[in-house]
């Protein structure tokens, strides 16, 4: 180890990698993955919403699945937690929506409120 | 690639026995199966703490706990949790369970009134991998001393912290390290004493398992300390995944650059070599340990010279424990006064305990000084199994004593527990309930003391027989009046005149149960008579009348013919001709048959 930056630099790599073990204070996206979610599509929409996040180095949001809500015709269901807001649960996810979800939603704070569950009809 | 989740597959030498390594490679292959390996990381960790319930898994981020998980389980699991996002409860820890809703695991009781300092890593991190130690702070504080301080304030910030020896003895870690520091002959050393010894007692093991890397950064910025290049881990044979979790450990620092010339392009090097010990107990005395690591026989020396003045190779050497290391790199982080906040007025920080016996929760724990027994045993150790009374809990392993029921509720710290007559020792907590006989035990630990005693000095190599026999006698029901003053007489001498540690606390065990449960002793002598209903000389078996229905069985399976009686009458054990074999206990149908 020649110097204190590349200790520094090895900290904060692996850190991203193992947060979740430790600090699970941020925002938590959760996909519905029961039969009806992963029939629907679930499986590629998490795996974009995590290629998303490793793209743009966002560590401190959680990716955790979630059981079916009964809305099984409005599959992928996507929730999104931001500490002290509103749960926000978009319906009829695909791909696409999942990686604007995360630029707009969970990294620049702004909800796409078109495609939440209240402006379904 | 970013996983989402991770699988915490505990790997310490507990849950390794109950085969955790095939729930392992069971979570790799069905997770490979369901086409989530690219989502879904399994990592093999250090010891959790909750040994009696391995194999233990811990499912991140949720931080779901899974308890005795068999690998037949794991499809399960990965079917419902991982694909499905569903826990499976029915392997989830029950303790985990409130109100329907699964905790995650740090809001069980067993870990919300814990403190964890020294075990900051254990379960958390790989420790075959050095970037996850780094990851959460390793070797930081090893750059902070190197770049940001000098030795002496190393030193002095050690001793403000009020950090005293973790091993047993207590001594005040700063003030070791400012002796060492004082002496102006070169080369010095720095020792790490991993020969952990008490029946019971698994902290250093668990350490080393788990974060091997918190031990080297703190011998590390021990030597900076006093202006060593060298140490040595003593550590036993027997302790094999600790080896090789060290060895690797080593390795890896090498390799990064964390070990050996120039570190952090400061001009400071060091090293450190590993010493296997053979499993002698008195190996743990620090006089017996250096011999040791020079491959001299493993005998003590007397004091003075301290280790600090002339150690290894004659030269000024510290020994410190493997928990006493652990605490090293959060004090130098976080500061003195931090660590010092945390415990009592004279005992600071926290200690980790080896919680066994007759306890619910067996396990390893680290709890603020101060906390009392009652807390331990009855909340985070969820209390004595079969609804039994607790007795005394023995702290200190052979060298300790027994604390009864009168003191559960003092705050456990060095000098409360020397005060009842125990001793902090390393941290083994022996839990005994009704059913445990104090002088059997006492006994027990005797002869322990009684087999590892190096011979070396008299009353530690003589005293002690005589001391054991003497109990022999009292639980084969020989015991005569005078034999309780003559074990006092004879302890206090060994206790003052033996060479090392090992001799000077053997009895120990002893005094302190003659101190809480004379009437014990004094059961087994005057009136021949177990109370607690283990000595197997002291019982005498009896036929219950009522409940006899003169089968006669029993005297049928009595392999000296001691049971008579005739059909329709109960039948009598004849007390002169019994062997107390217990036979007639096990043949019996009905239960008629008691011991007391």
């Amino acid at each position: 180890m020649k110097s204190i930056e590349e200790l520094e630099r090895i900290r904060k790599e692996t850190l991203e990698k193992i947060n979740l073990r430790k600090d699970r204070t941020g925002i938590r996206i959760a996909v519905g993955m029961a039969t009806c979610g992963i029939a629907a599509g679930a499986r590629p929409v998490m795996m974009a919403i995590l290629d998303e996040l490793s793209k743009r180095n966002v560590t401190d949001v959680i990716v955790t699945e979630t059981g079916c809500i009964g809305m099984c015709k409005l599959e992928p269901i996507v929730d999104v937690y931001v500490p002290g807001q509103e749960k926000v649960t978009y319906v009829k996810v695909d791909e696409k929506k999942a990686r604007q979800i995360v630029v707009e939603h969970v990294i620049n704070g702004h909800p796409i409120r078109e495609w939440t569950i209240e402006n379904y009809e | 690639m970013l996983y989402r989740s991770h699988i915490m597959v505990c790997g310490g030498t507990g849950c390794t026995s109950s085969d955790s390594d095939k729930v392992a490679e069971r979570f790799t292959e069905e997770i490979k199966k369901a086409g989530l390996n690219k989502e879904v990381l399994v990592v093999r960790t250090g010891c959790f703490g909750l040994c009696e319930l391995g194999p233990v898994v811990v499912v991140y981020p949720e931080g779901i706990f899974y308890s005795r998980v068999k690998p037949e389980y794991v499809p399960e699991i990965v079917e419902e949790h991982l694909l499905k996002g569903r826990p499976v409860k029915k392997y989830v820890y029950g303790e985990s369970i409130e109100e329907k809703a699964i905790k995650p695991l740090e809001e069980t009781p067993f870990f919300r009134k814990q403190r964890r300092i020294a075990l900051r890593n254990c379960g958390i991190i790989n420790p075959e991998d050095i970037r996850e130690a780094i990851a959460f702070d390793g070797y930081k504080a090893l750059a902070k001393v190197l770049t940001q301080m000098t030795p002496e304030e190393v030193i002095e910030e050690v001793k403000k912290s009020g950090l005293r020896g973790r091993g047993g003895g207590g001594f005040p870690t700063g003030v070791k390290w400012e002796f060492a520091y004082k002496q102006k002959e070169t080369p010095k050393y720095v020792v790490c004493n991993a020969d952990e010894g008490d029946p019971g007692a698994f902290m250093d093991r668990s350490i080393l398992e788990g974060d091997p890397h918190s031990v080297l950064e703190a011998m590390e910025i021990a030597g900076y300390a006093i202006g060593a290049n060298h140490g040595y881990i003593y550590v036993r044979a027997e302790y094999p995944l600790a080896v090789k979790r060290l060895k690797i450990a080593i390795e890896q620092a090498r390799e990064y650059g964390l070990l050996g010339k120039n570190i952090f392009g400061t001009g400071f090097d060091f090293d450190i070599e590993i010493r296997l010990g053979a499993g002698a107990f008195v190996c743990g005395e620090e006089t017996a340990l250096l011999n040791s690591v020079m491959g001299r026989r493993g005998e003590p020396r007397p004091r003075p010279p301290f280790p600090a003045v002339k150690g290894v190779w004659d030269k000024p050497t510290i020994i410190n424990n493997v928990e006493t290391f652990a605490n090293i790199p959060p004090i130098i982080l976080n500061g003195a006064e931090w660590f010092s906040s945390i415990g009592t007025e004279k005992s600071k920080g926290t200690k980790v305990f080896a919680l066994t016996g007759k306890v619910n929760n067996t396990g390893l724990i680290e709890v603020p000084m101060g906390t009392t027994l009652r807390e331990i045993i009855y909340e985070i150790g969820g209390g004595i199994p079969n609804g039994k009374k607790f007795k005394a809990a023995q702290t200190g392993g052979p060298s300790g004593g027994c604390i009864p029921a009168e003191h559960l509720d003092i705050p456990i710290d060095y000098d409360s527990l020397i005060n009842i007559g125990s001793m902090m020792g390393s941290g083994g907590l022996i839990v005994m309930d009704e059913d445990t006989c104090m002088v059997n035990m006492a006994k027990f630990f005797l002869e322990f003391t009684v087999d590892e005693s190096c011979g070396k000095c008299a009353p530690c190599r003589i005293g002690t027989k005589r001391m054991l026999e003497i109990l022999d006698k009292i639980t084969s029901g020989k015991g005569e009046e005078g034999d309780i003053e003559k074990l006092e007489k004879l302890a206090k001498t060994i206790k003052a005149t033996a060479l090392c540690g090992l001799g000077q606390t053997a009895p120990n065990p002893v005094l302190s149960t003659i101190r809480y449960f004379r009437d014990e002793y004094e059961a087994h002598i005057k009136e021949k008579r177990c109370p607690a209903g283990v000595c197997q000389a002291l019982l005498r078996f009896y036929i219950d009348p009522e409940k006899c229905k003169a089968c006669g069985i029993c005297a049928k399976n009595c392999p000296v013919n001691a049971i008579s009686g005739k059909p329709k009458t109960p039948y009598v054990i004849d007390q002169d001709i019994c062997i107390k074999c217990g036979t007639c206990i096990e043949k019996c149908p009905f239960g008629a048959i008691y011991k007391k």
